[in-house]
């Protein structure tokens, strides 16, 4: 559909773009990217048939731009630019109805009921047709935006050319109109679009084009470009690269510079307060976490950490609304808190601290073998035993963790466990065989992203020793506390 | 593909037209009836008899309010529709042909053929025209040559400054010329300061052909224009051949204008405010904009002279005064406008 072939370019005498070439398929939908001044504008006004390349050459449907009439040329092209603006009050109608130019023909050129129609069709699919007679001067922004959009439109191109589109938009219209332009390309709508956003584009776009200094950079899909060493090398900014909730599209985070605090943050045993009903630590500074639990399950920032007693005979049902009830009337922050739940009592929590070389390492365990399973022996179903978690594990590391170490540290925070409770001797009551936890268990990995850096936290690493150690011998004497509990009613 | 419900402003003009053309020919040192004059232009239209109608009456209309009416007429919609086109071109509310000193060069164009006597070969009295015409064309391309210069983006008001230095420019030497002349000093400055007194018919001959061929052009450029308002990139990605039709409004603008001020001297301001009204009415479309502003241009000059000879009357003053008057604080409220508004006017 567009053949960019060896395309050179600038205004005046100096050459913005050099020697770019890359082809776009017909329903594509083709991102730009580049640093300001990378010469993204100049090579789209080179593709519009706004200013004449130097050198090289644009094809259009297999035909030289500058064969086409401005008129021809309209009829397959349309533009929409960064900032569109005019002196006087056109209405939307009218603004929209200029995108017939190109369509209308004759000495008189007669308004038709097809131009009447293709106005009305780009008002309703950009939503402006509500405000067909207001003049653009009454508009906001965003919406000024979507009518040039839908002058666009209008003209009926194969081909739409966009210039950073979402600049002037809100979150929910840069939305709008990127699923638009997607729906649209599925139909055989090519587009192509200078985005300055890398993570909307990635989301976006098929294929993204990433220039730097008037050169291509790289080409590809977004998964081969948004790679971090990429983007830093372009953009000269550290970023970090993360995948999308939702979506299997890679996201690009910046990375602001870190103003370390003077003194080193200890989490230990000081920072734990004892509330008899529950169990609280507070972080001086966010932590780096990844947990399950009832209350901020999975990745996220936390600073408080919550262990609540429960009545073993609690309802399970409802857990979720009535322990967020709970923490909230307890004062604490849903956004920064991980809450867990046992039957097991606070006075019963065992912790330890353990140092490995450069390792540093506390963990809190409460710990109750009332629900003991073996997890290598089938059974129906966890609805079996509703009893609340009993073995609640917090492995906190100071240090800064790689991803893989937080999922590593899991793992060895977990075998710490199941050899505590073989240690111990806790069967399965079911099965009669040796237990490797208790139906609900619950842990959290939290790490101050700060001094020592920890890539693996597998047995053998100093990381992987200090949590094995300080896990199992905190479990190990939170059981002990509990058994003797048992056995003194 | 606009809304009809603006329509009603085509019989309105039309009306102040007629009313306008009636009153200008009606009042003067002798009070002529809005029936007798109907008699006389039906029996010079139609053929009709001009039983019951003083001779001398006849006379007053035919020979005398009627030609300087009609020139004023003419003048007011050249200068009306070639101000509306300008300022959509230019996208500058405040462009009009005095304002962008366009006025000024034809006026140097005019006053060279008075003072060197000249007549151009085959054309006879059209060289008058024909040059100022030429000279119109030449200061518009100069002053956006010099516009652009000063400043690649053509800001408003670098444009209006560079047609007021222009403007100066080419007055220093229209003075001049007028020192060597010596006599008719009076005459000549009156004219320089518009009139369209006492011109008669051959006037309107004069001005007639360039009035028809330059404003059916315009009309014929307005949907360009439309486009062109959004700026010269935008009209591109619309299908316009930008350079072309941008050519062809300057010259069919200058045209319009360098056979009015051939004609009636320099008249200030009527292509400002005229359009300027007629937008607030109707909405900035020129396909209505250029044929509304043409209509009332053409009512608003014949009562601006109509004004201008009977205000301080037997003393008749320019025509341009007039506008001038008006003019000039309208220019005021549209800048001050513009910039409240923040740059939509």
């Amino acid at each position: 559909m567009l053949q960019v072939n060896e395309l050179s370019g600038g205004y005046g005498s100096g050459l913005i773009v050099r020697g770019v070439s890359f082809s776009v398929k017909q329903g594509e939908l083709f991102g730009i990217l580049g640093p300001n001044g990378s010469g993204k504008s100049t090579l789209l006004n080179m593709i519009s048939g706004l200013i004449k390349p130097a050198a090289g050459e644009v094809l259009i449907k297999g035909r030289p731009i500058d064969s086409y009439s401005p008129k021809e040329l309209a009829r397959i092209v349309a533009v929409l630019p960064q900032m569109t603006s005019s002196q006087f009050a056109y209405t939307v109608k009218e603004t929209v109805s200029l995108g017939r130019y190109a369509h209308q023909t004759g000495f008189f050129k007669s308004w038709t009921e097809r131009d009447e129609e293709m106005v009305q069709e780009a008002m309703q699919r950009t939503g402006t047709a509500a405000f067909s007679e207001k003049p653009l001067s009454a508009l906001s922004g965003g919406e000024r935006q979507r009518v040039f959009l839908a002058q666009a439109l209008a003209q009926e191109p194969e081909i739409l050319l966009l210039d950073e589109p979402t600049n002037h938009l809100d979150l929910p219209f840069q939305k709008d109109l990127l699923d638009l332009l997607k729906r649209m390309a599925a139909d055989g709508l090519t587009v192509v679009s200078i985005f300055h956003d890398l993570n909307l584009s990635s989301l976006y776009c098929e294929r993204l084009l990433l220039m730097n200094k008037g050169r291509i950079h790289a080409l590809g899909q977004p998964v081969d470009l948004m790679v971090e060493q990429e983007i830093r090398d372009v953009y000269s900014t550290e970023v970090q690269k993360q995948p999308h909730p939702e979506v299997p599209k890679p996201q690009i985070s910046i990375l602001p510079e870190r103003v370390l605090s003077k003194e080193a943050v200890d989490i230990d045993a000081h920072l734990l307060e004892h509330h008899g009903g529950h169990l609280v630590l507070r972080s001086p500074v966010p932590l780096k976490s990844l947990s399950s639990g009832v209350i901020g399950a999975g990745w996220g920032w936390r600073s408080t950490f919550v262990n609540r007693h429960v009545d073993k005979h609690y309802n399970i049902d409802n857990y979720e609304q009535e322990a967020a009830a709970f923490f909230i009337e307890n004062g604490f922050n849903l956004q920064e808190t991980v809450g867990m739940m046992t039957a097991v009592y606070m006075e019963d929590a065992a912790w330890r601290k353990e140092v490995q070389e450069d390792a540093y390492v506390f963990a809190v365990a409460t710990a109750g073998a009332g629900n003991a399973v073996d997890v290598t022996h089938p059974r129906s179903s966890w609805k079996q035993h509703p009893a609340p978690g009993t073995i609640n594990i917090w492995v906190f590391v100071n240090g800064k963790l790689s991803e893989e170490a937080f999922v590593q540290g899991i793992m060895t925070a977990t075998e710490a466990k199941t050899k505590a409770l073989a240690d111990r001797g806790v069967l399965d009551v079911s099965t009669g065989t040796t237990a490797t936890g208790t139906s609900t268990d619950s842990i959290l990995i939290a790490a101050t992203q700060n001094g020592s850096y920890q890539q693996f936290a597998g047995s053998v690493t100093p990381l992987g020793i200090a949590i094995g150690r300080a896990v199992y011998q905190s479990v190990t004497a939170s059981l002990e506390k509990t058994a003797r509990r048992k056995g003194g009613l | 593909m606009f809304s009809h419900s603006k329509k009603w402003v085509y019989p309105a003009a039309l009306l102040f037209l007629v009313f306008s053309v009636f009153t200008g020919i009606a009042v003067g040192s002798i009070h002529i009836p809005f029936m007798q004059i109907a008699i006389i232009l039906s029996h010079h239209t139609f053929g009709t008899s001009l039983n019951g109608i003083d001779e001398a009456f006849h006379n007053i209309v035919w020979k005398i309010r009627l030609p300087r009416v009609m020139l004023a007429g003419l003048v007011g919609a050249s200068l009306s529709i070639a101000g509306a086109s300008f300022q959509g071109l230019l996208r500058n509310p405040l462009a009009d042909p005095y304002t962008l000193g366009v006025s000024s060069g034809a006026s140097l164009g005019a006053v060279m053929v008075l003072f060197f006597g000249w007549a151009l070969p085959f054309i006879g009295n059209f060289t008058l025209p024909i040059i100022s015409i030429a000279a119109a064309v030449l200061t518009i391309f100069s002053v956006l040559l010099f516009a652009r210069m000063i400043e690649q983006s053509m800001k408003l008001e670098t444009i209006i400054l560079t047609g007021i230095i222009f403007s100066s420019f080419l007055g220093a030497f229209i003075s001049l010329m007028i020192a060597l002349t010596g006599d008719e000093l009076r005459q000549i400055i009156g004219w320089l300061m518009g009139s369209v007194s006492m011109r008669g018919w051959s006037y309107i001959s004069l001005l007639l052909p360039f009035f028809i061929i330059g404003s059916c052009w315009l009309m014929y450029l307005a949907p360009e224009l439309n486009a062109m308002s959004f700026g010269e990139e935008k009209a591109r990605h619309l299908g316009i051949d930008v350079q072309r039709k941008k050519m062809m409004v300057m010259i069919a603008g200058s045209v319009l204008t360098g056979a009015a001020v051939a004609v009636s001297g320099t008249i200030g301001f009527v292509g400002l405010v005229i359009p300027h009204f007629v937008r607030l009415l109707i909405g900035p479309d020129h396909r209505h904009l250029l044929p509304v502003s043409m209509i009332a241009g053409a009512g608003f000059l014949i009562l601006a002279d109509l004004a201008a000879r009977t205000i301080i009357s037997p003393t008749e003053l320019p025509i341009g005064v007039i506008t001038s008057l008006i003019g000039a604080p309208v220019f005021a409220i549209i800048l001050m406008n513009r910039k409240r508004k923040g740059g939509v006017a």
